[in-house]
């Protein structure tokens, strides 16, 4: 608490009423004070939520899990091991979950091959070769692709993507796993691009003036100067990337085709992770094998996830640090 | 670098032409993943736009499905987005907006606050679909809210709350300390300069963030699918209030979703328009709080 007494210009609406008391303290009425004690313990728990929720989304997701793990027809090494899914099977049910983990990292690989070198370049170009109004305009344009929803993007996957993997690679079936990386890579293009060029606009300005007064040109500023200096806060930005493309559901469920596989070429269906649960949640009974095995699906991905950003928020930390 | 006799003094050297030569590749090259990343985005909507046109027209939004959806218009699911959006901000908007200002304006910076951030930014990593797992076991079970828009919006709430605080923290931060400095020294309290400082500076950048989450949550369909997004509700048409609290409801993204692979023999046309219309409603809402906070930082007087 800064002060409750001397001079107060008229800042709250306490302030007037107890200033005719005819001595030189000034005490705000008790009402005011107690409402803003009531604020600040209301702002305290408001901070506090963040970490509550996180809690709590551990929590409820794995209390639907847990009773799996003690059920007789489950093996926890089948379900990270084994390629075998088939939840709903009359006689041979199997929750192997491995294939889906392969697809998962198979369209997370292909779409981080496609969005790393496109982002990290157009961040580069962004942050340090266009002039200040084609920059303004470049990421007004960044920014509402980053907002475009991931089941539009889905659809254009569905529709637009795929008749064109048909038309340029003759296969039968567009939805597939190159399908699917290209949606993704474009959807996390733009992230790794804005926290990108926040991690160049980071490097302070001597360092390029250093540079160019060396006589290194801008480039030469750029490859051996900037990218070194930022690599953490670029890490992050091909971090975060990553996150946003393992975690993307209703993209990967429409455009990489819906069969549980290990791919063995771009052109195969997949499944991933995230889109298993979609699909079948809402089939799966409420409290059945099936249904906890897919929440222990969605732990396993809170936990991937978390790491992930784990690592991000430590390179941009050390970022910070020098 | 001595220049060779006879050449004149301030000519290129073939070393640093090479250098020149090598920095107009590099420029060309990320200017055209640049655009490589844009333009074919463009030409995508302006064919989504050309395949929806036979279907756009007011009457699609405002007339209700018909012939199990393979027909007539979007209106329930429209009003169902409104909903969800609304009420899910109601919730994560103030307590987003509170949160933000604790960390920024009174939390010092120790462990447990450094705790606070990392829950934060885990909790904007979150996959969608864990989010719907979420709401499903706790609002759904065991809160007994049962398959309602009471739960999907709250699931959308948690979901929108770490990009508010982010986006709040930012407008805050935009607040110079110096302000801050010159109300404590007339006496007033941290709140008292919150409330008369801080927040009337920074209140449209807030604005401006709350404005951005609109979009995210109306684009989003994991969270409610599962949570009281359903196929289809019978709404007369043109009704502004056809659903409560408890009732399900249908939302444009579920509905994109549905029209465009649950549902067969669809008329042609209609997926297109409803996605042209949900892209165009998110991007709408973007571009004007884009243009609100260009316009307030070009007014700004410090």
């Amino acid at each position: 608490m800064v002060s409750e007494s001397g001079g107060r210009a008229g800042i709250g609406a306490g302030a007037a009423a107890s200033a005719g008391a005819g001595r030189a303290v000034f005490r705000r009425p008790i009402a005011s004070r107690l409402a803003e004690r009531a604020l600040e313990t209301l702002i305290r728990l408001s901070g506090v939520s963040a970490i509550v929720f996180v809690l709590a989304i551990f929590f409820f997701i794995f209390r639907e899990a847990a009773p799996v793990l003690f059920s007789p027809g489950f093996k926890l090494s089948e379900f990270l091991f084994s390629t075998q899914w088939f939840p709903t099977s009359a006689s041979h049910v199997r929750y192997g979950t491995l294939a889906l983990t392969i697809g998962s990292l198979s369209v997370t690989g292909v779409a981080i091959a496609l969005a790393v070198p496109f982002g990290l370049g157009a961040a580069i170009y962004v942050s340090e070769f266009c002039g200040p109004r084609l920059k303004e305009g470049l990421k007004i344009v960044i920014e509402l692709l980053a907002a475009i929803p991931s089941v539009v993007w889905g659809f254009i996957g569905l529709t637009v993507m795929s008749r064109i993997t048909i038309a340029l690679t003759g296969t039968p079936v567009g939805v597939n796993l190159l399908n699917g990386g290209i949606i993704l890579a474009l959807m996390s293009v733009p992230i790794i691009v804005s926290i990108g060029e926040d991690a160049l606009k980071a490097v302070p300005d001597s360092y390029r003036e250093a540079a160019l007064a060396m006589g290194a040109n801008r480039w030469q500023t750029v490859y051996r100067v900037l990218i070194p200096a930022a690599r953490n806060g670029l890490l992050a930005a091909v971090l975060l990337g990553v996150g946003r493309a393992v975690g993307e559901t209703m993209a990967v469920l429409m455009a990489t085709g819906h069969a549980v596989n290990v791919p063995h070429s771009l052109l195969d269906s997949v499944r991933t992770l995230t889109a298993n649960i979609a699909a079948e949640l809402g089939e799966a009974a409420a409290g059945s094998d099936h249904y906890r095995v897919l929440f222990l699906t969605g732990t396993l991905l809170f936990v991937i996830t978390f790491a992930v950003n784990l690592a991000a928020d430590l390179a941009i930390r050390g970022v910070r640090k020098r | 670098m001595a220049a060779p006799a006879g050449a004149p003094l301030f000519s290129r050297t073939a070393h640093v032409q090479r250098a020149e030569r090598r920095q107009a590749i590099a420029k060309w090259l990320t200017f055209a993943m640049a655009v490589s990343m844009i333009l074919p985005l463009v030409a995508i909507v302006g064919y989504l736009l050309y395949r929806a046109a036979p279907s756009l027209s007011w009457e699609f939004l405002t007339d209700v499905p018909r012939r199990g959806m393979r027909e007539g218009g979007i209106w329930p699911a429209f009003v169902g987005t409104l909903y969800l959006v609304g009420l899910s901000l109601a919730v994560s908007a103030p307590i987003g907006v509170l949160a933000a200002i604790y960390l920024h304006e009174y939390a010092k910076d120790n462990w447990f606050n450094r705790l606070i951030n990392l829950a934060v930014i885990n909790l904007a990593g979150v996959p969608s679909i864990v989010h719907a797992l979420f709401g499903l076991g706790a609002f759904v079970y065991a809160a007994r809210f049962g398959y309602s828009i009471l739960s999907a919006s709250l699931t959308l709430a948690i979901m929108t709350l770490p990009v508010i605080i982010a986006s709040t923290r930012e407008a805050l931060a935009s607040v110079p300390t110096a302000f801050r400095a010159a109300c404590w020294n007339v006496g007033a309290s941290r709140w008292q300069t919150i409330r008369g400082v801080v927040l009337p500076n920074s209140i449209s950048g807030i604005l401006t963030g709350v404005i951005l989450q609109v979009s995210r949550a109306a684009g989003e369909t994991a969270p409610v699918m599962f949570t009281g997004a359903v196929f289809f509700k019978a709404v007369s048409r043109g009704d502004l209030f056809p659903y409560r609290l408890t009732d399900q409801c249908m939302a444009l993204s579920m509905h994109l979703y549905t029209v465009s692979t649950q549902v067969p023999n669809v008329k042609e046309s209609i997926p297109y328009a409803t996605a042209i219309v949900l892209l165009g409603s998110v991007l709408m809402v973007n571009a004007s709080a884009i243009a609100l906070r260009v316009w307030l930082r070009n007014r700004k007087r410090w």
